[in-house]
């Protein structure tokens, strides 16, 4: 008999992010719910709570980056990001996304997943040249198309992170397929693994590139 | 040796520094609630380990109450105007990036220095924390030039900061609550009640079949919990394990790495990844906080389908 009451909390997620109440109220309401129904004590929920709240503040130490970052918006920097993208000859929007997906993937692939990223590289830096090469290719843009390209810079950030990481021996994703499998007495080395991270790598560059060169097309059409 | 927890001491006082910021900021109405919020942020990393669980617990709660009861705000003052900006950029010129490229670059360089010479056999850097101490080294290294370069008055990186800080607002902490919520749901079962569901309506001998729900049960686990590593092990145990492994004979690297990857195909797809998809779309200042998702969702399924099929191929037929 499968015990399916602890799945409400799940369900409470997903109503509360679709009602659009405050997502960190909606959580914590889903967390109290889910351990009352999995038959924990209050006290033991908060403790839980609480503890996996503490041992994953590392999550937040990024924003650490901000005053730099800020300071460096004070004194012109998304502006500078501007100029550099339309001065330069044959720039468009999809193309520097492709360039930057390729860094990342590569970058990540070597293990270095902090280097860049949402504070880091694409407020300050990636965002505003995209914006400034659609600019170039389709004259001033819309609020539509301010916002497509903007959420297409943060994709790009993504999809070049997560599937350039795995490539890297020491992550932790591939220490946890190793450690699940050898659980079941599969022995793997992390290098077999992370050799069949490299197929969805290359199939991730290509589908997204391709995108990406889809939206040259479109910014260039509607000039 | 540096570790973690160094950065801890430092990320308190940077949260510190937007707490006051914000405290300063008249022309948030809302400027108490901000201030609150980030303190006990600060007081978080400082004192998390001496809180206890039940402490953390009413800690986490009282962030929850002040961003559920609309405490937080944001100020409108602007500490310098568009045509500022345009003018310090023409006379900065691109000199300007050399110090947002500190960040990455000492982080990068850092940790190739690092990796590759007799400096990882001393005791100087914890190995698991190797980039993120680089990264907030590059940060001081940053700041530190932009003072004397600039000199900027001496509360601008608290203003700055607390500025975009507050732009962020609650989502800041939304993906640390959502790795608490995952806690609770592997306390309280939710894993195994997923994997026998799995197990339940498992096909008989298709291979294909078996594959397609080892990928999509990846991909629906992982939106409901925001990460791949929880539903990486349940799905293992459920379907790939013993019906793609032991059954049907296939490669366990393929059956293992590309189970994960198709995993990484939910999280671009799921609000639950809120670092990834929620966050970016406050800091962007984008109107609709799913236009990230939206943005990914076609590369994300596309993808799934090729993982499917390197699955198949070269999990079974190579």
């Amino acid at each position: 008999m499968i015990d399916y009451w602890p799945l409400l909390g799940i369900a409470l997620v997903v109503v509360g992010f679709a009602m659009r109440f405050n997502p960190l109220l909606v959580v914590a309401v889903a967390a109290i719910v889910t351990g009352l129904l999995g038959g924990m004590p209050f006290l033991k929920v908060l403790s839980v709570l609480g503890h996996g709240f503490n041992e994953n503040r590392y999550v937040s130490i990024i924003w650490i980056v901000l005053p730099v970052i800020g300071l460096l918006e004070r004194y012109g920097l998304q502006q500078r990001a501007r100029t550099l993208i339309a001065n330069m000859r044959g720039a468009t929007a999809g193309r520097l996304l492709i360039v930057y997906l390729g860094f990342r993937q590569v970058l990540a692939a070597l293990g270095l997943t902090s280097v860049m990223g949402h504070p880091q590289t694409v407020r300050p830096l990636l965002a505003p040249m995209a914006l400034a090469a659609a600019e170039k290719q389709h004259g001033a843009l819309d609020e539509d198309t301010t916002e497509r390209v903007k959420a297409m810079s943060a994709a790009t950030d993504n999809i070049g992170l997560f599937f350039g990481e795995d490539i890297f021996l020491a992550i932790a994703s591939i220490l946890l397929i190793q450690g699940s499998l050898a659980g079941f007495g599969i022995e793997l080395t992390p290098f077999q693994l992370s050799v069949w991270a490299i197929p969805t790598a290359i199939c991730a560059f290509l589908i997204h590139g391709t995108r990406l060169l889809l939206v040259d097309r479109k910014l260039g059409r509607r000039a | 040796m540096i570790n973690l927890h160094w950065l801890y001491i430092l990320a308190g006082a940077v949260f510190l520094s937007f707490a006051i910021g914000s405290a300063r900021d008249a022309s948030n109405p809302k400027r108490l609630g901000n201030a609150l919020f980030w303190s006990l942020v600060a007081l978080s990393f400082w004192f998390g380990d001496f809180l206890g669980d039940i402490g953390n617990g009413v800690l986490v709660l009282a962030l929850v109450g002040v961003a559920g009861t609309h405490m937080l705000g944001r100020g409108t003052a602007e500490s310098t105007t568009v045509e500022q900006r345009e003018r310090f950029s023409e006379r900065y010129g691109n000199r300007l990036f050399l110090p947002a490229l500190i960040i990455p670059f000492t982080a990068f360089v850092g940790t190739m220095a690092f990796n590759y010479t007799p400096l990882k056999g001393t005791d100087l850097i914890d190995p698991k924390a190797v980039t993120l101490v680089l990264l907030g080294l590059g940060v001081i290294l940053a700041l530190v030039t932009c003072h004397v370069w600039l000199g900027p008055p001496a509360a601008a990186p608290v203003e700055e900061g607390s500025r975009l800080m507050n732009g962020v607002g609650w989502a800041a902490v939304l993906p640390q609550m959502l790795a608490a919520l995952g806690a609770i749901f592997a306390a309280a079962g939710v894993g195994t009640t997923i994997g026998a569901i799995a197990g339940a309506i498992l096909p008989e001998g298709s291979i294909f079949l078996a594959v397609l729900l080892y990928a999509l049960g990846m991909v629906v686990f992982t939106m409901i919990m925001g990460n791949a590593f929880a539903a990486f092990p349940v799905m293992a145990a459920a379907i790939g394990v013993p019906l793609l492994i032991h059954a049907g004979g296939g490669n366990p690297a393929v059956i293992g790495a590309v189970g994960m990857l198709s995993g990484f195909c939910g999280t671009l797809m799921t609000p639950m990844a809120a670092n990834f998809n929620i966050v970016p779309a406050a800091l962007l200042e984008l109107k609709s906080q799913y236009a990230v998702i939206r943005a990914q969702v076609p590369t994300a399924l596309a993808l799934l389908v090729a993982n499917i099929l390197i699955l198949y191929v070269a999990g079974f037929h190579l």
